[in-house]
């Protein structure tokens, strides 16, 4: 009776994964993180070219950062900062 | 789980896997039925005096073995084609959950958390507690909540892998550079093992899977808990 209790903190938040993207209906979702990661990208440089604020690309970073694996990003970024990333941004 | 001396599959755990139980029951009456039939003919002719060998031009019985496998082999295609199509299916997701195959373990990415990512290696034979079972305990098992649909994301780092939980219904082959999607839905609690199903390596066999479905309240507790 009475017992140790022991609380847990709260989740930081709800998950709140991407939904079902009809234009990557298949098995293969190889394409839909690289979509995204590339969206996000050219999201920030267009809003930084025209001077505004980037927060609307955020939704573009949730979806790739949901879906691409990490090491993927991690690799892709360390091609952009070297200029060899081979996708149009 | 499996038990030794097994006949059949594991008890289904989702939807998919209840049906992919009938399926399998269905064919395998058919075939029960084609194996009986070839047996009576064959145990006929062989115990018969009467011989005929100088049929031609029997039309009839030609046009009925011609149908009737192909009305067979449609039996059998239709509800196969019913089951591909709804395991392809992926309604709004709740939660996705990234493994990765690498050379001999699973990792695990939470990124819908703050990057939550853990290794899952199995636990040698000689560190089992009492009541584990050999070759299928991992360090840290991949927890889920129940009854919720989660997309799984599967991948390798180096060579070919497959992820793999039978009572589920899943198996998704693990290629470098491609990413691969599956539903995964528990329909009760448990712990559920399966094992790296493509020949990856000299531990092929020691990369074992452990599911941990729970409520989704233990599975907050959990994630809060693993990530600070
Ligand atoms: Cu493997």
């Amino acid at each position: 009776a009475g017992g140790r209790r022991t609380s847990f903190p709260p989740p930081a938040q709800r998950p709140s994964t991407p939904p079902f993207d009809p234009r990557f209906p298949n098995q293969n979702q190889t394409r839909n993180c690289y979509q995204n990661f590339l969206d996000f990208h050219r999201c920030t440089k267009t809003m930084r070219k025209k001077g505004k604020d980037t927060s609307p690309c955020d939704y573009y970073r949730k979806v790739f950062q949901a879906l691409c694996p990490l090491s993927w990003v991690q690799r892709w970024n360390e091609q952009i900062q070297e200029g060899t990333f081979p996708g149009k941004i | 789980m499996p038990y030794p001396m097994q006949l059949g599959f594991q008890d289904a755990t989702s939807p998919i896997m209840e049906e992919l139980t009938y399926f399998h029951d269905h064919t395998l009456m058919i075939v029960f039925l084609i194996s009986s039939l070839v047996l009576y003919v064959i145990i006929l002719m062989l115990t018969t005096k009467l011989t005929h060998t100088s049929t031609m031009d029997a039309q009839e019985v030609e046009t009925i073995w011609t149908i009737l496998p192909a009305v067979i082999l449609v039996l059998i295609a239709l509800p196969s084609l019913r089951i591909l199509y709804m395991m392809d299916e992926i309604y709004n997701p709740y939660l996705t959950v990234k493994a990765m195959g690498h050379q001999w373990y699973w990792s695990y990415e939470y990124t819908d958390y703050e990057d939550l990512t853990f290794d899952s290696y199995m636990v040698p034979t000689q560190d089992l507690s009492p009541g584990q079972f050999p070759l299928l305990e991992v360090d840290n098992r991949l927890v889920l909540p129940m009854e919720l649909p989660i997309r799984m994301l599967i991948s390798s780092e180096d060579v070919l892998h497959a992820w793999t939980v039978p009572s589920l219904g899943l198996k998704a082959d693990a290629i470098p550079g491609r990413l691969n999607q599956a539903t995964l839905t528990s329909t009760r609690p448990g712990v559920y093992y399966g094992q790296c199903s493509e020949i990856c390596g000299s531990n092929h066999s020691f990369m074992p899977i452990v599911l941990e479905m729970t409520t989704l309240k233990y599975f907050e507790k959990w994630s809060s808990m693993m990530q600070s």
